[in-house]
């Protein structure tokens, strides 16, 4: 089994570096695929970069060779510890000699830890950018979870539909009734509440569950809302919907945005702050399951 | 979801290890990278071009200068998008998470790291311009100093760290490390030669060509510390407080 030129040799013996190597870089990428959590594909992903920094490494070992630093024997510097300085000319006359290939093998590859050097260190700087990112993630939506992250952006971008919606067919009141008496067939999840904005929240759930009802809408909404300022509007939260409110509707006829655009055109458009927040809180659970 | 991401995960592992069988045997002198024109160039002539014993620190600012220049100007921007994404929310959250608590520094702490600190601090300037000599340079000369500061704002807090090095500054630093790289880059250009061809600063400089490789790069490397150190200190206090930059850890 292990006699010279088996598969396991070549793998395990000769070449188990590399195995390890592999082994680290996969452990990376499964999380970062795998994980909801972001700070855990952030762990990832530097195990990944370690992985691969290791892999350079290895590649600049040379047997039997010294650091890639010149021994006191090449040292073009060599003169310089006994006398110390003004120096020039004797420089000129020891002058450092070109190494011949001989010498060249006893210093090992410098070219890989230079790459690696830097690459550490700009791995560190990113490191750090992407940790600021997570925790502006983790304020905007108090979570670093990526399925419910998601969930609250597809909320959210309904909601700025719906705003836009209203805006484009004024008469609100009749939107507001209108949706109120067709959705019925639609909505599976009565978590009823009275009102108005209430009446939102719910349509937000069903529309999401209705395909049937989607293509009427969409073609109904065109314009929609950017997908920058629906982000905004999620981040800084639900305090301040005069101004989110105003934004969708100047933004007219953007990239259409990947949601299905639910446009509850029953959307009330002004969405009272605590009613967001109830939405947003109530709704989490349930678009949690259905995704796994 | 968990079991479908193995199915990628396990392919790219077979085709590694099935690639892997290619590659050279651990510490082979023959293998391509060993025998690669590029690196024998580089151990050979690094003397005669730089006078520079670390072949390492000559290949990283010399001859791949352009290449180092930008990974500083990674690390500088980096920086301050950090700065960027996290300094509004640190204004508009003012107060403190429940988790941080206010501790008195405690007095064994504060004086080891107080005998420590100047050590350390010693230590990155010998790593950072011994670095043409032995291992070290001005990435890990950066590191080293901005660690210390990290250390102060472990053992006190941010603010007595940040009265040392306070934020603006880190900015000021950051951007200083980086037109002094490009500085030297530009003079060499302005002297004759081409944008960090070193060689050119002998006009001004009382030293052979050589050997005005050796001292801009020692330049560069300074250049290259300041941006480090500043970052990462930045780094530390951003994210640690979520921008607000007091309290914290």
């Amino acid at each position: 089994m292990f006699e010279d030129g088996s598969i396991i040799n070549e793998l395990f013996i000769e070449r188990l570096n590399y195995l390890i190597y592999v082994v680290l870089l996969l452990i990376g990428l499964h999380a970062m695929i795998a994980k909801n959590n972001l700070i855990k594909k952030l762990i990832g992903m530097s195990i990944f970069q370690t992985a691969i920094i290791l892999f350079y490494v290895s590649i600049g070992v040379k047997e039997g060779a010294s650091i890639p630093i010149y021994l006191p024997e090449h040292d073009p510097h060599a003169s310089h510890a006994s006398h110390s300085d003004g120096n020039e000319t004797e420089q000129a006359i020891h002058g450092p000699i070109v190494l011949d290939t001989e010498l060249v093998k006893g210093y090992s590859n410098p070219l890989p830890h230079v790459l690696m050097l830097t690459a550490i260190v700009v791995g560190v700087a990113t490191l750090g950018l992407a940790l600021a990112l997570c925790q502006r993630i983790y304020q905007g939506y108090g979570s670093i979870e990526e399925d419910e992250i998601l969930a609250q952006i597809e909320k959210q971008e309904l909601r700025a539909q719906s705003r836009s919606n209203s805006k484009q067919s004024k008469p609100k009141v009749v939107a507001k009734k209108k949706p109120a008496t067709s959705k019925p067939k639609t909505r599976t999840s009565p978590a009823t509440k009275k009102s108005s904005p209430n009446s939102k929240a719910k349509s937000v759930s069903s529309t999401s569950k209705s395909p049937a009802t989607k293509p009427i809408r969409k073609a109904k909404t065109v314009p929609k809302s950017k997908p920058v300022t629906k982000a905004k509007s999620t981040t800084q939260s639900k305090s301040s919907p005069v101004k989110s409110r105003a934004k969708p509707a100047s933004s007219k006829s953007s990239a259409s945005s990947k949601s299905k655009p639910s446009s509850k055109a029953k959307s009330t458009g002004k969405p009272k702050p605590g009613a967001a927040s109830k939405k947003t809180s109530a709704s989490k659970p349930k678009s949690r399951t259905p995704k796994k | 979801m968990k079991k479908l991401s193995l199915i990628p995960v396990l392919i790219v592992g077979a085709l590694l290890v099935y690639a892997a069988q290619d590659f050279p045997e651990w510490g082979s002198p023959n293998s391509p990278a060993s025998q690669s024109p590029v690196s024998s160039h580089f151990i050979a002539n690094t003397g005669v071009d730089t006078e520079v014993p670390n072949m390492v620190t000559a290949v990283l600012a010399d001859y791949r200068g352009f290449d180092t220049m930008f990974e500083t100007v990674v690390v500088f921007i980096a920086g301050m998008a950090v700065l960027a994404i996290l300094k509004k929310s640190g204004e508009k959250n003012p107060k403190k998470r429940e988790f941080e608590v206010d501790a008195e520094p405690d007095l064994i702490v504060t004086n080891t790291v107080r005998l420590l600190v100047p050590v350390i601090q010693i230590f990155s300037f010998y790593v950072l311009a011994h670095g043409h000599v032995s291992p070290g340079g001005g990435f890990q000369g950066g590191v080293v100093m901005g660690a210390s500061f990290i250390l102060i704002a472990l053992s006190w807090d941010l603010d007595t760290a940040l009265a040392r090095f306070p934020l603006d500054r880190c900015t000021v630093v950051a951007g200083l490390g980086i037109i002094l790289y490009a500085g030297i880059g530009l003079l060499s250009m302005f002297l004759g030669g081409e944008f960090l061809d070193y060689a050119e600063l002998a006009n001004i400089l009382p030293v052979s060509r050589e050997m005005a490789r050796y001292h801009a790069m020692l330049g560069v490397e300074i250049g290259v510390g300041l941006t480090v150190t500043a970052i990462m200190f930045s780094l530390y206090a951003n994210l640690s407080t979520e921008g607000r930059l007091k309290g914290g850890l």
